[in-house]
């Protein structure tokens, strides 16, 4: 059955082009996905993201439970309002899901995941929560939209647009949120850019897009976020990542805490069984063409392969991250197989881009 | 929706001109472009090849997808558009007006199956 957000009769209403995304009728443009792209390098843009799903997790041990569920620790977030990215994983190593936690308070932590994955996450916590006897609870706010916010001026058109924004959000680091109400104003994002991400209720969502769209925020669809989050070397769950594959080997090594040894999360044995086998690293074509998720890469090492590919407005290139042997380098030339020919690539660091700048 | 009605056109979105020596100029039509999002890479054929009716002969791709483009009747490719090769964008920015490759039909029955303006409008609902 199709799911709506909040804001789906305001997309519709606005001309977007309306596509199905893990169950939920979603926004992928306004009209140009390029143009929205530059938007959110150069200026402002905004993205629906309502169909990801906040779990709020209450309760006196919420701390310890989550410290055994995921795989990067949340001891290390200690200022209230501080987010943290991680992994949760199966007892295999596989990847259920990514996330983000915020803690919000000793007792009070705030965990938002993916819209395709949201019902298995619930399971998986529940199952995990049951198993441990914690004393927590879980909550889903199906009550809640969420808004993004990104590009350089991002923050200030927010402030503009949104009465009594600024002096919650305006000491905010990176990485931080604060509450002001019943909405949650965070400075995190999925583009490479600054900016917010707003948690409001649903009922005051419609009004707050149309006041930012007044501010001279750019309607985004989530086209564009594919392509900027892309750029900007950030994984996408069920692409670059998922129940098979490791994060060791995905390239979120950087995500997993491994150094509190008494911490007994669920995988850490078979990350630590399994080891390393590959890593994730960017692509830039050098032929012409456009590199998709799923095609077969040649190094002078062996086989890789593309996990997700695209245009990239800022690079007007081809770009792709890949799963490739351990030993290839930045720097090195490839092949990419696309369509039974061999085309020319160039393995590089990402980010591709970041703060409207390109970086390879 | 824009489908003009001196075209003929497929099921599968392209659109053809019947020009005065039978020879047929294709395109794809406005509503693909639609679909498609911003072009940004042509593959098309090279003049001198031989396809068939319905077999995939060039690649369109977008930012968001790859899709194939069909020959919409046996014959021989006369030539492809180089200036939309080097401008993919001329796509969406006109889709009538950007060509994409000719084709001589075999046979001059060939674009009896071709669908009319109206008949298109009606397959894309």
């Amino acid at each position: 059955m199709t799911q709506y957000t909040p804001l789906h009769a305001t997309h519709v209403a606005a001309g977007a082009r309306m596509v199905d995304f893990a169950g939920w009728d979603m926004p992928v443009n306004y009209g140009s996905q390029i143009e929205e792209h530059h938007a959110v390098r150069r200026d402002a843009g905004m993205f629906d993201v309502s169909h990801m799903l906040a779990l709020d997790l209450e309760g006196p041990d919420a701390r310890n439970f989550l410290r055994g569920l995921i795989a990067n620790d949340v001891a290390k977030l200690l200022e209230p309002g501080k987010a943290l990215y991680s992994c949760m994983l199966n007892p295999q190593g596989g990847v259920i899901d990514d996330l983000i936690v915020y803690y919000l308070s000793d007792t009070f932590f705030r965990v938002v995941v993916n819209a395709g994955t949201a019902d298995k996450d619930v399971a998986w916590i529940r199952t995990r929560m049951e198993a441990t006897e914690t004393r927590s609870t879980l909550a889903a706010r199906r009550d809640l939209a969420m808004i993004a916010i990104q590009g350089p001026n991002a923050r200030t058109k927010v402030w503009a647009a949104i009465p009594g924004s600024e002096p919650v959000s305006t000491g905010l680091k990176p990485f931080q949120g604060a509450f002001y109400g019943e909405t949650f104003i965070a400075r995190t994002g999925y583009t490479g850019e600054d900016g917010f991400e707003i948690t409001l209720p649903a009922g005051q969502a419609a009004a707050t897009w149309e006041a930012l769209a007044a501010a001279g925020v750019q309607a985004c669809g989530l086209g564009a976020r594919d392509t900027l989050r892309l750029e900007a070397g950030m994984p996408l769950y069920g692409n670059d990542m998922d129940e098979e594959v490791s994060p060791l080997d995905a390239g979120l090594a950087w995500t997993v805490d491994m150094k509190d040894l008494t911490r007994e999360f669920v995988g850490r044995a078979a990350l630590l069984a399994n080891g390393t086998h590959r890593q994730s690293l960017g692509l830039i074509l050098e032929d012409k063409g456009v590199l998709r998720a799923h095609q077969k890469v040649f190094t002078a090492l062996g086989e890789g392969e593309t996990t997700s590919g695209t245009f990239s407005p800022t690079l007007e290139k081809s770009i792709a991250l890949a799963r490739l042997p351990l030993g290839v380098t930045p720097g090195d030339a490839v092949e990419v197989e696309i369509r039974g020919r061999r085309l020319k690539a160039r393995v590089v660091k990402t980010p591709f881009a970041r703060n409207g700048q390109a970086l390879v | 929706m824009n489908i003009p009605a001196e075209l003929r056109y497929t099921a599968s979105h392209e659109w053809i001109r019947i020009e005065a020596d039978g020879t047929l100029t294709v395109g794809i039509t406005d509503h693909a472009q639609e679909a498609l999002g911003d072009v940004v890479f042509l593959e098309l054929p090279e003049a001198g090849r031989l396809v068939a009716r319905e077999e995939a002969i060039a690649v369109i791709e977008s930012v968001k997808a790859a899709s194939d483009i069909y020959a919409p009747v046996a014959g021989e490719i006369l030539e492809a558009n180089q200036a939309a090769v080097d401008a993919p964008e001329a796509v969406n920015a006109d889709a009538y007006a950007t060509w994409l490759f000719k084709i001589k039909p075999t046979d001059a029955t060939g674009v009896d199956g071709l669908l009319s303006a109206a008949d298109y409008q009606a397959s894309i609902g």
